[in-house]
């Protein structure tokens, strides 16, 4: 897993509520056996005018040209729906690496943070005033001191994520590796609560 | 200070708490398909690992398969090669496979229960949110993303941070014409899409007791619909009638020595619950949703909400935007609404007791004469039944094919969809722009009142047309 400590960037801001993971990551896009190309697809049939790639809608923000950089802003309730993790490995392959929400859905939480993409949770009014920057604006988000910054402005605000997975994702661990070295113990777990 | 249910499960499954951190959390059953399995089946193989509890997973290939032929080889290549996966991943790792073809096939929330591999006092997960559906039998059960698919397979554990309890009270009689369905839209409409996230919920209350298991299976399998980690309702007789004599449920001494076990999972009477809701039963009416999530539902007999009555500015937006999809109008009523297409099916709404109720309302009379169909049983098991039991008759006689056991129209990942622009009534539980096909208008209803619109033609009110 990719770590991440600090990032500046410019962002995209998705003003829908209630993003959904089959908006994310339409279901006929969910037949592949790996995890990669997954990014082309990303919000597909919010991006293209009956599925054709030639035909970008103008009025969705990721064909917006003006808008660009690696954090993903969205308005709350973000990732609910399905598990599929193919949602956030569209949002990582697309080169997300933060997305920032007044709410996100628990599964889609994880499966963030099991990817190297970290999710933000402000409050809603610092997510109104995000939105109310430009395209050129900033953020910078510092997990090391759990803060997010509009660097125009200087507002900031601290985030929430807990210890354990803040350290994870500083140092691009990831869970699976920390279970591997435990079996001895779960072994034990299950001789004595049979 | 007593203890919930779902303390008294988690605390017994809880291997370790790392500090500041998540729980690590033993999973007795672990369910897989062919969708979220196949990326944790290379991630394991990659890391050089083995499966650590091969025999605490079952398999079974149900998102991606098709309703018709299916003895045929499947059509589409990439679900081909994505069923052909799941076989080979489980031969190679010694993952016991109920694939197509096999009496136990089908969608994974349906036949763990119909097995009687899903018990109380169980820790459950699979890489599916609806998982929630097994916590009708007082079990720990919930979804997970692939990487804790590979988690569980390295480990048998995931790593989770204790949810909060919400508790949800139905107290009373319900009214005749709305079944359980009609229950969880209701209550889904009343507290949100996100009312319930961080929560696990327990539903409780007298209304909730006198319900059947298959039922209690369709309330708590919604539960993810409005954000919470999953559904639980405290194992009772009811619970104990149905499992017993089911392929995989104990036996004998065993049986004892369970049931024994199982007694002890109740909330106790001082247990706190962050949350608790009362809902008085008689309060529900049948139920249809007309916008984009599972919290845009209304009483079938009400209106759509007015412009004005939403306040923030982006719910407004967003509100807009949902009916502009749905092709509705603010304020409008739905009733007498022509629809296109009826969909059966889905892990909410395919089980035998369903296919009774929808029977019961089309029998001796015909379908309506444009109205599409896409009539899905949850399993092998449930298609056999609706024979044995003629059902499969009725539904003839009425113009309505029956097809074979999977996920179908719920998720359109299949040939399964609904056309761009046309609406589909539907027992399933998404409501998803575009979740059963691209431009897909999708309207959750309960089996009764998919039954009548099958026979109508239009959004109708079931209990005008109960004797
Ligand atoms: S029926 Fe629908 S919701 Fe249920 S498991 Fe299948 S795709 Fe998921």
């Amino acid at each position: 897993m990719q770590s991440l400590q600090k990032i500046t960037s410019r962002f995209i801001p998705l003003r829908i509520e209630n993003v959904d993971t089959d908006q994310i990551i339409p279901a006929r896009f969910l037949k592949a056996t790996t995890k990669v190309g997954f990014g082309k697809n990303l919000f597909r049939d919010w991006r293209y005018e009956n599925d054709d790639e030639t035909k970008p809608k103008a009025d969705f923000v990721l064909n917006q040209k003006q808008f660009s950089g690696d954090i993903l802003v969205a308005a709350k309730n973000f990732g609910c729906g399905s598990s599929r993790e193919h949602a956030a490995w569209s949002i990582q392959d697309y080169g997300f690496k933060v997305v920032v929400s007044s709410f996100f859905a628990d599964i889609f939480k994880n499966n963030a943070l099991n990817n190297g993409v970290l999710p933000v949770t402000v409050t809603d009014a610092f997510l109104q005033q995000i939105f109310a920057e430009g395209a050129e604006a900033t953020l910078t988000v510092d997990l090391e001191k759990q803060t997010i910054t509009i660097d125009n402005t200087g507002a900031s605000e601290t985030f929430d994520i807990n210890a354990y997975k803040k350290t994870c994702m500083l140092n691009g661990y990831d869970d699976i590796d920390f279970l591997l070295s435990m079996k001895e113990e779960i072994a034990a777990f299950e001789k004595a609560s049979r | 200070m007593g203890k919930t249910i779902f303390d008294k499960i988690w605390d017994k499954h809880v291997v370790k708490i790392i500090e500041d951190g998540p729980s690590v959390l033993y999973i007795d059953k672990h369910l897989i398909h062919e969708v979220t399995s196949p990326q944790a089946f290379s991630g394991i193989e990659k890391r050089g690992a083995q499966l650590f509890r091969p025999k605490q997973i079952v398999a079974t290939a149900d998102h991606n398969v098709p309703t018709m032929n299916q003895h045929l080889p499947i059509a589409d290549q990439l679900s081909k090669f994505q069923v052909d996966t799941l076989i080979d991943n489980c031969k190679k790792h010694g993952v016991e496979l109920y694939g197509l073809g096999h009496e136990h096939q089908g969608i994974v929330h349906v036949i763990g229960p119909e097995l009687g591999i899903t018990q109380p006092g169980m820790t459950i997960v699979c890489g599916d949110s609806h998982t929630s559906t097994h916590g009708a039998f007082g079990s720990i059960a919930f979804g997970i993303g692939t990487s804790e698919v590979e988690m569980v397979f390295a480990s048998q554990c995931v790593m989770q941070s204790k949810p909060k309890v919400m508790r949800i009270n139905i107290e009373g009689a319900i009214q005749n014409g709305v079944v359980s369905k009609d229950i969880i839209l209701f209550i889904i409409a009343q507290i949100s899409a996100s009312g319930a996230t961080g929560y696990f919920v327990e539903y409780a209350g007298s209304a909730i007791r006198a319900l059947s298991m298959e039922a209690r299976m369709t309330i708590c399998n919604m539960s993810i619909e409005m954000g919470a980690r999953g559904g639980i309702i405290a194992p009772d007789e009811t619970t104990y009638a149905y499992i017993k004599g089911r392929p995989f449920a104990p036996k004998d001494a065993e049986w004892e020595i369970k049931l024994a076990e199982w007694k002890q999972l109740f909330t106790d009477a001082d247990a706190k619950f962050d949350v608790e809701i009362n809902i008085n039963a008689a309060d529900i009416q049948p139920m249809v949703t007309y916008g984009t999530n599972p919290g845009m539902g209304l009483a079938v007999t009400g209106s759509v909400p007015t412009l004005e009555s939403i306040t923030d500015p982006t719910e407004q937006q967003n509100f807009e935007k949902a009916l502009k999809y749905m092709g509705l109008t603010p304020g409008q009523s739905l009733l007498g609404m022509p629809v296109q297409n009826v969909f059966i099916g889905s892990c909410t709404n395919s089980r035998i007791e369903d296919f009774r109720l929808v029977a019961s309302i089309i029998k001796g009379k015909q379908k309506y004469p444009n109205v599409k169909t896409l009539i899905v049983p949850g399993s092998q098991a449930v298609a056999k039944q609706i024979i044995a039991e003629g059902l499969d008759k009725i539904f003839a006689a009425a113009g309505v094919e029956i097809r074979q056991a999977g996920c179908s129209a719920c998720l359109g990942m299949n040939e399964d969809k609904i056309p761009a622009g046309e609406y589909c009534i539907s027992t399933s539980n998404r409501n998803f722009e575009g979740r059963q096909g691209a431009g897909a208008r999708t309207m959750l209803v309960s089996p009764l009142t998919a039954a009548a619109a099958l026979l109508t033609g239009k959004i109708s009110d079931i209990r005008t047309m109960l004797n």
